[in-house]
C-alpha cells in the first residue's frame, strides 16, 4: 500500500497526488514512469511523474480523469492509499546540452514534460516552453514551468488564456521566425505529437515524443505496448517510451490504443451508476450526522 | 544435471506387503479429470487429483529401487523411493516432508512439472508397462500437507547474520529462497509485479495451476521465514549494486525470467486482435480479463469468433485452452513442423484435444490481414514440409511452394518463445551477458560475473520449464551458501 501524502485538484478533472514510495523517489529521472493499480480488482495503467523528493520519499502523479481508473483514482483524497504503484519504468530521457530545446505539453502532458525541461535547463540548454489546453482551466504547471524555461508561451484552443490556437501554431512562429531550433521534445495528445513531427521533420530538427500505449506489466514482459517504429516492434515500457517523433507510426499508436473502446465505455458506464448508488444510499446517514452535530 | 549433494541415508526398509510381480501387476492409478464438455467452458482446475486409497494403490506399484534413477533424473533431486514408501506406510505428512528436503513447491511441480521427462522416465516400471505416476503422487501428497499441516509447526533454522535478495519470484528465485532459508539466511525476494509467483501466476492458467494453490505455498514460505517485497523493478526501482551496497545484501540471486515475446516480424501483426501469449495469458492470469467486468482489465471479445495460436509449446496450449474458455467459436493451433516435433507436455496435446481444440500443423502463417479498420480478420497461410534435422535436433519446417491459403481469424496469439529482458543488462556495470542478452553463469554454480550475484532459471537458459529453474535457482542456494559460509567466491 502506497499512502496519499497529499491530494489536490490544481484543474477541472486533472488531480495531483503526492505519494509516499521512497524507492521511487530515490530513483526517477525524467521522462519516467509509474503503473499503479488502484485496487484489488483493477487494471494497471502507466501514469506520468510529475516530480519526486527523494529525501521526503515521496512522488508526485497528476491524473486526468478519463476512464474508470482514472475517475476512481481522482475520488481518492489525502490519507487514502493505492494498493500498487511501481517504478520508475522506461528508459529516462537523454539529457544534455543541445543548445536550444522547445519543450511542449499539451493538456496533462505537460507533467511529464516539466521534469525534463527542468533537466534541460539545469544541463544548460536555452528552454522554451510551449504548453498548452483547450481552456485557461485546462492549461497546467505554468507556474513551474516558468521557474524552469527562459522563455514559457501558453495557448488555449478557445483563446480564454495566452495565444488563441494550438502549441503547434506557436511551434510554427518560432520556426517562421527563424529561432533556431536544436531539439523539440513534445508530450500531449497523439495528434499534437504527430502534428509536431509532420512539421519538425520537414525542418529536419531532431524530435522527441513520449508515447503513452496501453501497458500491463511495464517491464517487456507482455509486449502490449509495442510501438511501430520505423517498420520495427519496438516495446514502450522498456525501449521507450520516448521515441525520435520522426520514426514513429503514429496512425498504429492511435489504432492500438482503440483497441478496447467497447470494454472501457462500459466499465465507465458501470463506474457512474455505481457512483450515483453510493451517493444516494449515502444521503441519509450524512442528514442523521448533521442532525446530531458530528459533521 | 548436477544437483546439489544430498545427504546418503540407507534405504528405509520396505514395508509394502507385496512382492515385486504382484505391485507390477497393477495398472497405474489416474486422477480424476473433469469432463472435457464441462471444464472447457470455464477455468476450474482440470485435474482432480488422488484419493487416499488411489493414492496408496499407485504408491503400492513402486518396485523400490536400490538405485533409484527417478531420483538421479530430477532437476531438484526429489527422494521419490522414500517419499512414495511413506505413502504406503501411510505417512502422508511424513512424504511431504521428505520431498520438501528437495522442493519447496510440491503442490505446484505436482501439477506442472514434465514428470514424463524427468523422475518418470527414469522408472524402471516404464520397461514392464506404465511408469509410477511419481507427479500424481506428489501432488497427492502436497495437497495433503495444505490441508492437514499447521504451518506454525515450521522449526526456524539458526540465523546466521547474512543477507541474500533474489530478485524475481518465480520458480527459481522461490526455490533459492526456500532452500537459503532453512539454512539459516535471512531472504528477501523482490518481485516487479503486484502478485509472488512470476510465471506461476502470470503464464500458467488457473485450470492448470490454481492461483490459491500458489498463494499457499507462498504463504508456507513466509512462514519459514522469507521476506516478500512487490512492486519492485530491480534496475530501476532499485539496483544490484544498491542491493550489494547501501541495502546491505550478502548476494543476490537473479531469476528474473524469461523476457520479451518475440513476433515473427510479419506484416500486420501491429492489427488489433494480434497478442503475444505473454500479454494475452497475463490478461487472464494476473488481471483476471476473464472475469470483466468485476476485474476492470479487458480482453477482446472471444465469443464464437475464430482464435489461432501460433507455436506449439506449453504457452500455445495454454493459451488456446484459454482462448476455448473465453468463448471462442473455433480455437486452433497453427504449428510449422508435426505433432511429434511440438515441444508441448504429452498430457496437455491430450487435455486439448479432449476438449475441442483443433491442430493445424505443418502450416504457417505469412501475413496477417486488416479488416480495413485495423482490426485482424484473417491470415494468409502456408504449407510446410518436414526436412532435415534442425540445430534443435527436431526436423526443419521446410515451406512448400505455391501452397498459400487464407484463414479467417479474429484473433491471433503468438506464441513462439522469448527473448531475453534487457533491464538488469541494461542496469548491472560488469555483469556478462551472452550475444542474445541471456546472463552467463557457470552451470554448477550458477555464478555470475559479479562477485557475490548469481543467476538461473530463463535469463541464463533462455525458455525452459519450471523444474528446470527451480534446478538452477537449488544449484544456486548451495553456492551462495558456500560463498556466504567461507567468502570464497
Amino acid at each position: 500500500m502506497f499512502k496519499i501524502v497529499h491530494a489536490q485538484f490544481i484543474a477541472p478533472g486533472i488531480k495531483r497526488f503526492e505519494i509516499e514510495a521512497p524507492r521511487i523517489a530515490r530513483k526517477q529521472r525524467p521522462g519516467q514512469f509509474v503503473i499503479i493499480r488502484v485496487n484489488e480488482t483493477g487494471e494497471r495503467i502507466p501514469l506520468t511523474i510529475e516530480k519526486s523528493d527523494p529525501e521526503k520519499g515521496t512522488v508526485n502523479i497528476v491524473v486526468q480523469s478519463i476512464g474508470k481508473t482514472t475517475h476512481l483514482l481522482n475520488s481518492l483524497e489525502t490519507g487514502d492509499s493505492i494498493l500498487d504503484i511501481v517504478g520508475p519504468l522506461g528508459k529516462p530521457s537523454e539529457i544534455e546540452n543541445f543548445g536550444t530545446v522547445v519543450v511542449m505539453g499539451g493538456g496533462v502532458g505537460t507533467a511529464m514534460a516539466y521534469p525534463s525541461a527542468s533537466a534541460l535547463k539545469k544541463a544548460g540548454n536555452r528552454v522554451i516552453t510551449i504548453i498548452g489546453g483547450r481552456n485557461k482551466d485546462l492549461v497546467i504547471l505554468e507556474n513551474e514551468m516558468r521557474e524552469v524555461s527562459d522563455t514559457v508561451f501558453v495557448t488555449t484552443d478557445d483563446g480564454s488564456y495566452g495565444d488563441k490556437g494550438l502549441v503547434t501554431d506557436k511551434l510554427k512562429q518560432l520556426i517562421d521566425n527563424g529561432t533556431r531550433i536544436d531539439e523539440v521534445l513534445a508530450v500531449g495528445p497523439i495528434p499534437m505529437m504527430k502534428a509536431v513531427a509532420d512539421m519538425t521533420r520537414k525542418e529536419h530538427i531532431k524530435t522527441i515524443v513520449s508515447l503513452n500505449p496501453i501497458m500491463i506489466d511495464g517491464t517487456g514482459m507482455c509486449g502490449g505496448c509495442r510501438v511501430l517504429v520505423e517498420g520495427k516492434s519496438e516495446f514502450a515500457c522498456v525501449d521507450g517510451p520516448e521515441f525520435d517523433a520522426h520514426r514513429v507510426d503514429f496512425a498504429v499508436l492511435v489504432q492500438r490504443n482503440a483497441m478496447y473502446r467497447e470494454a472501457e465505455k462500459r466499465s465507465m458506464e458501470d463506474y457512474q451508476h455505481e457512483v450515483e448508488k453510493k451517493k444516494a444510499t449515502a444521503a441519509e446517514p450524512e442528514v442523521v450526522c448533521a442532525l446530531e452535530g458530528k459533521k | 544435471m548436477s544437483t546439489p549433494p544430498t545427504p546418503k541415508t540407507p534405504p528405509k526398509k520396505s514395508t509394502n506387503p507385496l512382492a515385486n510381480k504382484e505391485r507390477m501387476k497393477i495398472p497405474r492409478q489416474h486422477m480424476l479429470e473433469q469432463l472435457p464438455q464441462v471444464r472447457n467452458k470455464e477455468f476450474t482446475e482440470v485435474n482432480l487429483g488422488y484419493s487416499a486409497e488411489l493414492a496408496r494403490q499407485e504408491a503400492l506399484r513402486c518396485i523400490e529401487c536400490a538405485k533409484p534413477a527417478c531420483v538421479d533424473t530430477c532437476p531438484v533431486g526429489v527422494k521419490v523411493r522414500d517419499f512414495v514408501q511413506l505413502i504406503v506406510d501411510g505417512d502422508f505428512l511424513g512424504a511431504a516432508a521428505k520431498i520438501r528436503e528437495d522442493n519447496v513447491l510440491p503442490a505446484i511441480t505436482g501439477r506442472v512439472c514434465p514428470q514424463e521427462d524427468h523422475c518418470e522416465k527414469g522408472c524402471l516400471l516404464n520397461k514392464k508397462g506404465e511408469s509410477l505416476g511419481i507427479g500424481y503422487l506428489e501432488r497427492f501428497v502436497a495437497d495433503y500437507e495444505r490441508q492437514h499441516f499447521d504451518t506454525n509447526n515450521i522449526v526456524k533454522a539458526t540465523p546466521t547474520g547474512k543477507k541474500v535478495a533474489i530478485v524475481g519470484s518465480g520458480p527459481s528465485g522461490l526455490t533459492a529462497a526456500g532452500d537459503l532459508v532453512t539454512k539459516g539466511h535471512k531472504v528477501h525476494v523482490f518481485e516487479a509485479l503486484h502478485e509472488i509467483g512470476g510465471v506461476l501466476v502470470y503464464g500458467i492458467p488457473e485450470f492448470r495451476l490454481p492461483k490459491a494453490i500458489i498463494r499457499e505455498q507462498v504463504d508456507y514460505m513466509r512462514a519459514m521465514g522469507v521476506e516478500f517485497e512487490t512492486d519492485v523493478v530491480v534496475g530501476r526501482t532499485v539496483t544490484i549494486d544498491e542491493l550489494m551496497g547501501e541495502e546491505g545484501y550478502d548476494a543476490v540471486f537473479i531469476g528474473t525470467g524469461a523476457g520479451l515475446p518475440q513476433f515473427m516480424g510479419i506484416p500486420g501483426e501491429h492489427l488489433n486482435g494480434v497478442y503475444s501469449a505473454n500479454e494475452f495469458l497475463t490478461r487472464i492470469n494476473l488481471m483476471h480479463a476473464y472475469e470483466f467486468p468485476k476485474y476492470d482489465e479487458p480482453m477482446v471479445d472471444f465469443r464464437g469468433k475464430n482464435v489461432a495460436v501460433i507455436g506449439g509449446g506449453n504457452t500455445a496450449l495454454d493459451a488456446i485452452r484459454s482462448a476455448l474458455r473465453l468463448g471462442a467459436g473455433k480455437a486452433f493451433i497453427l504449428y510449422r513442423r508435426s505433432e511429434a516435433e511440438m515441444p508441448a507436455r504429452i498430457e496437455e496435446i491430450k487435455h486439448a484435444k479432449e476438449e475441442g481444440i483443433e491442430f493445424q500443423v505443418l502450416a504457417a502463417p505469412l501475413e496477417f490481414l486488416d479488416d480495413g479498420k485495423g482490426w485482424l480478420k484473417g491470415a494468409r497461410c502456408q504449407k510446410m514440409e518436414l526436412g532435415e534435422p534442425d540445430s534443435s535436433g527436431r526436423r526443419r519446417p521446410v515451406p512448400i511452394v505455391g501452397s498459400e491459403y487464407e484463414i479467417p481469424l479474429a484473433v491471433a496469439i503468438m506464441a513462439i518463445g522469448t527473448t531475453a529482458n534487457p533491464i538488469i543488462r541494461q542496469t548491472t556495470p560488469g555483469l556478462a551477458t551472452t550475444k542474445k542478452g541471456y546472463i552467463q553463469a557457470d552451470e554448477t554454480t550458477q555464478k555470475t560475473s559479479r562477485k557475490g550475484v548469481f543467476a538461473g532459471g530463463d535469463i541464463v537458459t533462455g525458455g525452459a520449464t519450471v523444474i528446470l529453474a527451480m534446478g538452477a535457482g537449488r544449484r544456486a542456494a548451495a553456492a551462495i551458501h558456500h560463498y556466504l559460509d567461507t567468502g570464497e567466491w
